[in-house]
């Protein structure tokens, strides 16, 4: 991790635990003594709509928003939301998919098609080790929650965060979760780390 | 100890250590958090006030009495408190006042750009401005003493990054503040009529003259000396994007935005070659650096809209971008919508189908104006669509007859409905107004107000009565409506828009995000397949529910014996609250309840 800032950019669709994925991310980090920031917009933005949230983590970070071409790994808790923000993905970058499709309402309406073969279409423009499809509501069904998507995207993601170990990640999750959706939300973490 | 979090939660944090113990303002985007957090400490007051102008004046209320005082409102918010706002600053406050501006640069969540530093300025009002959590909680501190210290009241300026991204704060103990709260009798400070208030007029003056010397010594203002080939003037957020961008350029960051160090100023750009002021929306601080004779480079390469980041420093000062190009394809847009549920939904559908002007106002049903609902036309300001429906329907005369419709919130009304009603009443409108009335402030989260029952501080209150309010005013055909029921709500409006003068609907049903432990339990609906005919009359409501299936596209057989249909709509049951409305749409009845 050194001096470097990692910037990761999360998108999908309000109501999927985006803020929540980001909040833990956040507090794993400053566990470890790292500097942390993340940003995000609430209010009108949120109903039904596109939600981001950069986290940006190192020695000293001053901007919590990443610039365009500096995220070195895009977390789309959606399919199609996936390619609305490619420009912001470094050279190399990785990018790691939920599968997943939230129809927007033009979709809904038949008045716009869901875009086909979007795995293939990422594969094809950042390389086939580059883009990692997690089958998150299945993991999430099989933990026994399948709210907790979110936490199978958190596992996903924590193969990815060099210097840490399984425990920083279940130490914050324990303070974080509630008891009750605990054991289910650890195991969904567990899946999505080995997937 | 360390924590992390969003500006908003250190501001309410930094004010309870600092022995703040009163806050009042209005719920909006991106402020509210700040007076939610600061109600939950121990030993505050904190309200909501039915709109930000009470909100102020109860803040000063308690400023004058001596308490460590705070009003809080998003940026469009001070629009509202402006007549309190600039008097106070020539009352000076005994105690400290200190108002709270959450700015919205890209608009978020707004009806406006407006840059509210301005209102420092025209104000005579000093203005802080954070750029992270942990300055948010230092400054709020540092308000409150300089509110003190100064007699005035004192700007907190905020914008939605500051307010809504989180970042590491190290958490300390509070004070243990003596009471200092009392009436003292100051008329000659206090009542501003002519007389007195010309005296006061010149102490603003002086104020201003000596929190500009100091403004040269606050250790808030502050040089950080790289290379003197780039100097930059900075504040708030964007000085984080400016450092992420050229760590190594020097920097003049400000704290204080309002009054500038000028001789800071001057020292710092003596020693740099080329200088630069990195500031979103307004030349705020470059027309000031300008008018000092000194030469700067601002809005001739940066944006005056929209928030910054560092990519948009970057290439304003280097002229190119060091982002890789990537071709974005095209793909389906996804705009915010009305939930699953929404009451809103049955009301504006019905509203479509009158074919009037629906003038609308402020919350989560201007969502409304959208395809396919499309059933409001104008949207100003909170409390504006009463106003203008009744400017509208007395412009028009007989032509409008029938046609005119004010659609407002109930939170928005209690905000500023309740005197344009009166207004509309008296002046024998022949509009009808509508309180959309979801029993919450929905769109900022799920505020209480007069007419829920319940404070801020989770205390019980006597709930206002939207019908009988409405008779006082003089509104005499008052009926209240179930949003959901299409059929009743139909019968309504067109009987009230044949009714001569004005006439109140209140459209009554909780937010269904009130009632999402209910709905969980509903019993969800589904189409059936053999009775949908795909006529689409259920997806013009726009339910993020329904959703239409292409025989062709999806590879679902045809109906051989309705040649011309083309598909059928398919209810996602684990969005579907059970709201009913689709069903009452679907002439068919093809659509369900499980079970049934």
């Amino acid at each position: 991790m050194g001096g470097k800032v990692t910037s990761l950019l999360l998108a999908g669709v309000g109501g999927q635990g985006i803020l929540l994925a980001s909040d833990i991310i956040c507090k794993v980090m400053m566990e470890k003594g790292l500097d942390v920031k993340k940003s995000e917009v609430h209010g009108m933005a949120q109903r039904g709509g596109c939600v981001t949230s950069h986290v940006r983590y190192g020695q000293k970070v001053y901007s919590p928003l990443a610039r365009k071409g500096d995220v070195d790994m895009i977390v789309s808790f959606e399919k199609l939301e996936a390619l609305r923000y490619l420009d912001y993905l470094k050279k190399g970058g990785m990018i790691l998919v939920n599968d997943e499709e939230i129809y927007p309402p033009s979709v809904n309406l038949g008045e716009a098609d869901y875009p086909k073969d979007i795995y293939e279409s990422l594969r094809s423009q950042f390389g086939k080790d580059s883009v990692k499809v997690i089958p998150g509501p299945k993991l999430a069904s099989l933990a026994g929650n399948r709210r907790a998507v979110n936490t199978v995207m958190l596992g996903a993601i924590s193969r990815f965060t060099p210097g840490l170990v399984r425990e920083d990640w279940k130490k914050v999750l324990t303070e974080v979760l509630p008891e009750k959706i605990l054991e289910a939300n650890i195991k969904a973490f567990d899946l999505g780390r080995e997937a | 100890m360390q924590e992390i979090m969003s500006g908003n939660e250190a501001i309410a944090r930094g004010a309870w250590e600092c022995g703040a113990t009163f806050g009042a303002g209005y719920p909006g985007t991106p402020s509210t958090e700040i007076l939610e957090t600061f109600a939950q400490y121990k030993g505050v007051y904190a309200e909501w006030s039915p709109n930000e102008k009470v909100g102020l004046e109860v803040a000063i209320g308690a400023a004058f009495a001596g308490a460590r005082s705070m009003a809080v409102m998003k940026h469009v918010g001070v629009n509202v408190a402006a007549d309190p706002l600039f008097t106070v600053s020539y009352t000076g406050t005994n105690g400290a006042l200190v108002i709270i501006t959450a700015d919205d640069p890209s608009l978020h969540s707004s009806q406006n750009e407006q840059d509210n530093r301005n209102y420092a300025k025209f104000a005579k009002i000093p203005m802080l401005e954070p750029a992270d959590s942990q300055e948010a909680k230092d400054f709020i501190k540092l308000a409150f003493e300089l509110s003190e210290k100064f007699d005035t009241p004192v700007f907190l300026r905020t914008t939605t990054r500051v307010s809504h991204s989180k970042s590491v704060v190290r958490i300390e103990e509070p004070v243990n503040a003596a009471d200092r709260t009392e009436i003292r009798h100051l008329p000659l400070k206090y009542v501003m009529v002519p007389m007195n208030a010309r005296a006061r007029r010149v102490e603003v003056e002086k104020r201003t003259q000596a929190i500009r010397e100091w403004a040269e010594t606050f250790e808030g203002n502050r040089m950080e000396m790289g290379s003197p080939e780039v100097g930059i003037i900075t504040a708030g957020m964007p000085y984080n994007y400016a450092k992420d961008s050229f760590p190594e350029y020097s920097y003049l960051k400000l704290g204080l935005v309002h009054p500038l160090p000028e001789k800071m100023i001057r020292d710092f750009a003596s020693k740099v070659k080329k200088l630069y002021v990195v500031e979103e929306l307004d030349p705020f601080i470059e027309e000031q650096v300008k008018a000092m004779g000194i030469e700067v480079t601002g809005k001739a390469v940066f944006p005056y809209t929209n928030e910054f980041d560092p990519g948009v420093v970057e290439k304003a000062i280097t002229g190119k971008s060091s982002a890789p190009s990537v071709t974005l394809q095209t793909i389906p847009p996804r705009p915010p919508n009305l939930c699953p549920g929404c009451p809103h939904r049955g009301l504006f559908y019905a509203l479509n189908k009158t074919k009037a002007f629906v003038s609308g106002d402020i919350g989560c049903y201007t969502l409304s104006y959208m395809k396919p609902l499309s059933g409001m036309d104008s949207c100003i300001c909170m409390g504006a669509s009463i106003g203008i429906a009744h400017g509208m329907s007395k412009a028009l005369g007989p032509k409008g007859k029938g046609k005119v419709i004010g659609v407002i919130g109930d939170s928005t009304f209690i905000h500023s409905g309740i005197t344009t009603l009166l207004n509309a009443a008296y002046n024998r409108s022949d509009a009808v107004f509508i309180i959309a009335d979801n029993r919450t402030t929905a769109m900022t989260g799920m505020q209480e107000h007069p007419a829920t029952g319940y404070t801020l501080q989770g205390e019980k209150a006597k709930e206002l009565d939207f019908a009988a309010l409405g008779k006082i005013l003089g509104v005499e055909s008052v009926e209240v409506i179930d949003p959901l029921n299409f059929k009743d709500t139909t019968k309504i409006l067109k009987q009230e828009l044949q009714k001569e003068g004005p006439s109140l609907i209140i459209s009554r049903a909780p937010c269904v995000l009130l009632m999402s432990k209910k709905a969980a339990q509903a019993k969800q609906f589904f189409t059936d397949p053999d009775k949908c005919i795909g006529c689409k009359v259920c997806l013009s409501c726009g339910c993020p529910a329904i959703s239409w299936k292409d025989f062709e596209k999806t590879g679902m057989p045809a109906r051989p014996d309705r040649k011309k249909q083309k598909g059928i709509a398919v209810i996602d049951a684990t969005l579907c609250t059970g709201c009913t409305l689709c069903a009452q749409l679907c002439r068919q009845e093809a659509i369900m309840r499980e079970g049934e």
